[in-house]
């Protein structure tokens, strides 16, 4: 591998101002594929998804799933789109064996939706207003797997095998307008675009918008002009660029890249450029030429899709709050800085915080558990939050025992370890592991009496005014309780048998 | 003027992966060309008023509803294939790709 030359970030940023473009591809979640009744389920046996129609078999007829249409409409309300009052399919032709149709069946002058905008949040709380030229329609592609490369790549492969189970799953490619002005900040720009544009896809349920399963890809389209020039320069798309954190590399690494290659004298070629995880580069693919000619034409099997006025309207009332404004609402509900708003985001947390509150939990100790103990165990087992064995009621019922102070911290813990080794639900495991703060005051009382006659120096240091050496005894009761009492009301205790003010 | 020069027929060709040689090139760009001629005329008699159009049918929004329908067992839609190994299509080495 060649290596690629590239100026510091900070240097192509002195000369060279960005201009992007990010297009991001979304598999619906729909039951069925765009144009046919087959399952869309994933990880099914290969091949055992298809029919006549997307296969491309002779005769068979496509039909459009309502649902995705609506979803399309969905996706371009929230995009603050205008959505077409008519609009068509049409066929972009190519050969390539992950289409058996030979063509791919899209949306081409006439997008569903299109001239919009989404407003996204930067770190500092900077909002930048990122332009959408358009939403549309269209089907994903089959699975290709290369047969006897080095690395399953198509270099030096012997032939390729095809699943189809995937071709025909509705897509709706979003194509941002060039995203001019970010400057230095081009690359944060386009990871909080795609952050903001995955919550969108999820609040409005539509797909599940899960990155790392390929349910939304994104293509970073990049361009360095001199500072203080018009006209774009020559760009490089680089495909399928599938986690925030390499949206924001791949944009990094093209900037530095382009600068490179510019402030040597040389030109940049429009091509493909891929992206690799492991150091964050790209390196070429296919070269953009004139030569690539899809020969979009309407598709002919398929008619008109005209959305009603109403239903248009209908669709607008039902969209939720929109992410990014919920989340200001939430922090301001939950009282939490804006960096921990940040780290309940990252950690996938708010929708699960919402729900453990409106099951009953304090907003502090819903966010309490789930960024704390939860947190930690699911970052220990490698899984997402919302992977976990344990409910948003279950962990409202763990807070609701600790308030009523049959649970201490402690304790609590205990039980929350419990409902995830899967012993049960909160008070099963309460049962079964037997773990009751003890509330008995003879119990209690007991106990604070065997401390005191057993530690008579540090009762006398109390007596003496020594208020703080109560903790000693404190620890020496919960030592005896197996850690099951009330700590604050032991210390009230001892402090009121020895006769000192707390 | 609509029609068709040769240079545009050797340019669909090869986007068809087609190889024709160059009489096949001259004997097609002329038949081509009389049927585009032919289909242009269709125009000759579409006023202003007419609207072009994509289907012979006035209608719109024919949709179906979000419900899964049997698919083919994955030996049917083998069935024509070519050829198969691990139970999906078996195609050459893809050129013209990275």
């Amino acid at each position: 591998m060649t290596v690629t030359d590239l100026v510091s970030y900070e240097d192509a940023l002195a000369s060279y101002d960005p201009v992007m473009g990010l297009e991001v591809h979304v598999e619906l979640g729909t039951k069925t594929k765009m144009f046919c009744g087959c399952s869309t389920e994933l990880k099914q046996d290969a091949n055992s998804q298809t029919c006549p129609v997307c296969l491309g078999l002779p005769g068979a007829l496509p039909v459009v799933n309502e649902i995705g249409v609506e979803s399309a409409i969905k996706i371009g309300l929230a995009l603050h789109c205008e959505i077409a009052d008519w609009c068509r399919f049409a066929r972009k032709n190519y050969f390539y064996p992950d289409m058996p149709k030979n063509f791919q069946t899209s949306q081409y002058d006439e997008p569903i939706a299109f001239n919009g905008y989404l407003d996204v949040q930067l770190e500092d709380g900077e909002i930048f207003r990122v332009e959408i030229e358009r939403a549309h329609m269209e089907e994903d592609t089959g699975k290709s797997t290369h047969v006897g490369g080095a690395t399953g790549r198509i270099h030096g492969a012997s032939h390729s095998l095809l699943d189809y189970n995937r071709a025909g799953i509705p897509l709706i490619e979003i194509v941002t307008k060039p995203i001019e002005g970010a400057g230095a900040r081009a690359p944060e720009v386009a990871k909080a675009y795609v952050a903001e544009l995955r919550e969108l896809i999820k609040a409005l349920g539509v797909s599940e918008a899960r990155m790392e399963m390929g349910q939304m890809r994104c293509d970073v389209n990049l361009s360095l002009r001199p500072n203080g020039t018009e006209k774009f320069g020559t760009r490089s798309e680089t495909k399928n660029v599938n986690s925030l954190r390499s949206v924001e590399r791949a944009a990094r690494f093209e900037i530095q890249r382009h600068a490179a290659v510019l402030s040597s004298g040389g030109t940049i070629v429009q091509e493909t450029r891929h992206f690799h995880e492991e150091d964050g580069s790209t390196t070429a693919g296919r070269i953009k030429d004139n030569a690539e000619d899809y020969r979009y034409f309407p598709e002919p099997d398929l008619v008109p899709v005209a959305p009603a006025r109403d239903w248009v309207e209908e669709l607008r009332k039902g969209l939720p709050e929109l992410p990014r404004l919920r989340r200001a609402r939430l922090k301001e509900d939950w009282g939490v800085s804006e960096h921990d708003m940040q780290s309940i985001l990252n950690a996938g947390a708010v929708d699960l915080i919402v729900a453990t509150i409106e099951a009953g939990a304090p907003a502090d100790q819903a966010r309490k558990w789930w960024m704390g103990e939860l947190a930690r165990n699911a970052n220990e087992t490698g899984r997402g939050l919302d992977e976990l064995p344990i409910t948003p009621a279950q962990v409202a019922r763990v807070a609701a025992l600790v308030a009523a102070g049959d649970l201490n911290d402690k304790l609590a813990r205990q039980v929350i370890e419990g409902v995830l080794a899967g012993e049960g639900d909160p008070d099963t495991v309460v049962e079964k592991r037997g773990l009751k703060v003890v509330s008995d005051e003879g119990a209690l009382s007991t106990a604070v009496d065997e401390a005191i006659a057993g530690n008579a120096a540090i009762a006398d240091k109390i007596r003496g005014g020594k208020v703080a050496a109560a903790g000693a005894l404190v620890g020496a009761v919960m030592k005896a309780t197996r850690g099951q009492a009330d700590a604050a009301r032991v210390r009230e205790l001892i402090l009121e048998k020895l006769g000192v003010e707390g | 003027m609509p029609g068709i020069t040769r240079e545009e027929v050797a340019h669909l060709a090869r986007l068809a992966r087609l190889e024709l040689k160059g009489e096949e090139l001259d004997h097609f760009a002329g038949q081509l060309d009389d049927i585009i001629g032919a289909v242009a005329r269709v125009s000759e008699v579409a006023d202003q008023d007419v609207p072009p159009t994509s289907h012979p049918l006035p209608l719109t929004n024919v949709m179906r509803a979000d419900e899964v329908r049997p698919s083919l067992t994955p030996a049917q839609a083998l069935s024509g294939a070519p050829a198969q190994e691990q139970q999906r299509f078996k195609v050459p080495q893809i050129l013209g790709e990275d």
